[in-house]
């Protein structure tokens, strides 16, 4: 892993923004192509992009930190009731909800960070499954609130900036989606290559050694999850806007296990992996789904075998060290 | 009174049931320290081969059983040939997650290909069906068998873990493997018999407990969670943990789904969360540096 963090430290001086520069077109590019060949799909894409920020949070926790976790759905859904119900008793705005979701998203991560962190292994990933758990079963419980098994529904937002109503074709849904994307990837890629960021890749790689060079682990950990829970919550605050209804589906294990899934299918410790692992898996999933639910288990449980034993290190790693020996000749000379 | 020692009978039978499960489950990952989230998906195929050989071959109970269990394990084999052997011991446990997780989706799907999607039934014979009498109250005869097998299993289990040679060199390979290895102890047949023993376990738990958890499509994932909880709250490897922790969680249960049936899911894991908060390793748990 030593070689990674290396490649991590700009060897020279370079443009300043140019990294982000490209990020930002990369994406926009990405968008522009959905947007303009897929005009029917935009809400099944908008719908990705609000999957797509629950992975890269993920990715955060686990790529990042080394963190294991079965329960990380429920930042999400913690995020999208609250913007429903937020939104449900008045509160209209986009960009208000927005903020609900960011803010209730980074509180229950450091919620969840305090309680997960504190343990490595397997009582860690018990935690972490036990406080999923519990969000799923207060959101089924609590009905008053949640709509129960229902449900919340008839969450409509009011228009983006005042101008741009959401329509019945997702459009205005959508591009607020993929901008918000690119400004939260540019500043997640910020993020981890700060030293912040580079702390925290030691305390995965080797957390006795961070320990000894006298890094405290705990808090850093416990950051790291509240900016994780910040970036599913604009997920979740999006998905909530986007559909309109908020369901128990958003905070279930099985959403869990997909997300963890998508990341390592990209390629946990990349945020780029974890894009890739979102758009890959859902439309697969998209393209599958019609088909009976079993076959559909069964090409999911070959292809996560196939992974774990022939690329567990996911499908981006190859591919950017692919492109690493391009460019080396080029730069060596 | 009445509702009491239903509640009590209720539990202990549940209990046992999560004990004959999990303590498969137990043994694996104090042993080979992986957390197999599959566990459930190999009780459930016990007990769809239990139904299939008890509703279409018309098999007696006790055959359909000892089928169940033989055949499980016969086809675990080359999961563990295959797959579970990368992932003893050292391995990072977010792919043992995953791969465990693949392998319960696969197992769901196949499972639900051949056997067909709906809830399969495991007719009880008529000497466990009915009500028994034992003095001053009648019990259901099936959770008296629960509950006797449940403790033959946890007595036999001591037995065999403590008393024979066996258990010794599995106690050896488990404290200290590179040392078990060096005195010549095979801790790959070792292992590989612990495996088939957990599997074996998992499914004969599968089809004695289907009258209390029913065998339908999502079984494996159903409780997953559960299986594995029961394990972390006793701590990985231990016989007395795994049955005090099935006890309490089935007492826990059981009790809020009589009293406050809306929720008793929320305090089932709020119990979980305390309880591996306040002991990481389990109530009975070592640590394993």
């Amino acid at each position: 892993m030593s070689d990674v963090v290396m490649n991590q430290v700009p060897a020279r001086r370079s443009l300043p923004f140019a990294q982000e520069a490209f990020s930002a077109l990369a994406i926009a590019g990405l968008g522009a192509i959905g947007y303009f060949l897929f005009p029917e799909d935009l809400a099944f894409l908008t719908r990705l992009i609000g999957i797509a920020f629950l992975v890269l949070s993920l990715c955060l926790v686990t790529g990042y930190c080394g963190i294991a976790t079965l329960g990380h759905a429920a930042l999400f859904g913690v995020a999208a009731y609250a913007v429903g119900i937020a939104c449900i008793r008045g509160l209209t705005d986009p960009i208000a909800l927005l903020g609900v979701g960011i803010v209730t998203g980074a509180l229950m991560g450091l919620i969840s960070g305090a309680l997960i962190t504190r343990f490595r292994a397997l009582p860690q990933l018990v935690l972490s499954i036990a406080i999923g758990q519990l969000v799923a079963g207060l959101a089924n419980k609590l009905s008053w609130l949640t709509g129960g098994s229902d449900g919340l529904s008839g969450i409509t937002p009011g228009k983006v900036f005042g101008i741009f109503s959401f329509d019945l074709y997702s459009r205005t849904a959508f591009l607020l989606s993929m901008s918000l994307l690119i400004i939260v990837f540019v500043l997640l890629q910020r993020l981890v290559n700060s030293p912040f960021g580079l702390m925290c890749r030691a305390i995965k790689d080797d957390d006795l050694r961070a320990k000894m060079i006298g890094v405290s682990i705990y808090p850093r950990l416990v950051l790291m999850y509240g900016i994780a829970g910040a970036v599913a919550g604009v997920g979740g605050a999006l998905t909530a806007m986007s559909t309109g209804v908020v369901g128990l589906d958003s905070v279930s294990f099985e959403r869990s296990a997909e997300v963890l899934v998508m990341l390592v299918l990209g390629g946990a410790g990349h945020l780029w992996g974890a894009l890739a692992g979102a758009i890959v898996f859902l439309i697969f999933e998209h393209i599958v789904a019609a088909a009976n639910p079993f076959h559909w288990m069964t090409m999911v449980g070959l292809l996560l075998i196939l992974i774990v034993v022939f690329a567990p290190r996911g499908l981006i790693e190859p591919l950017l060290s692919q492109i690493s020996r391009l460019r080396q000749p080029g730069s060596a000379a | 009174m009445r509702l009491v020692f239903s509640i009590l009978t209720d539990a202990l039978a549940y209990g046992m049931v999560l004990f004959i499960i999990s303590i498969g489950l137990s043994i694996m990952m104090g042993l080979m320290r992986v957390v197999n989230l599959a566990h459930g998906a190999f009780a459930m195929i016990g007990g769809y081969l239990a139904s299939y050989a008890l509703r279409d071959l018309g098999m007696h109970y006790s055959v359909a059983i000892l089928i169940a269990v033989v055949g499980t394990i016969l086809v675990s084999i080359p999961f563990e040939i295959l797959l579970y052997r990368r992932i003893y011991r050292n391995s990072d446990p977010l792919m043992q997650v995953l791969m465990t997780i693949g392998i319960t989706f696969l197992i769901i799907g196949v499972v639900n290909f051949v056997f067909g999607p709906t809830l399969k039934s495991i007719p009880l014979p008529p000497l466990l069906n009915g009500p028994l009498d034992i003095g001053f109250r009648s019990l259901p005869t099936h959770r008296l068998f629960v509950i006797a097998c449940g403790l033959v299993t946890a007595l036999s289990l001591w037995l065999l873990i403590e008393k024979t040679e066996f258990g010794i060199k599995l106690r050896a390979a488990v404290d200290h493997s590179n040392m078990a290895d060096a005195l010549g102890i095979r801790t790959e047949v070792i292992y590989a018999a612990t495996f088939a023993l957990a599997i074996g376990l998992g499914a004969f738990g599968g089809v004695v407990g289907a009258e209390i958890l029913p065998i339908e499509p999502f079984y494996a994932l159903r409780y997953m969670v559960t299986f594995l909880v029961v394990v972390s709250v006793g701590g990985a490897g231990s016989i007395v943990g795994a049955l005090s922790a099935s006890m309490l969680l089935g007492l826990a249960d059981t009790t809020g789904k009589y009293l406050a049936p809306e929720f008793g899911e929320f305090f089932f894991y709020l119990a979980v969360i305390g309880i591996v908060f306040v002991f990481p390793h389990g109530l009975f748990g070592k640590s394993h540096a």
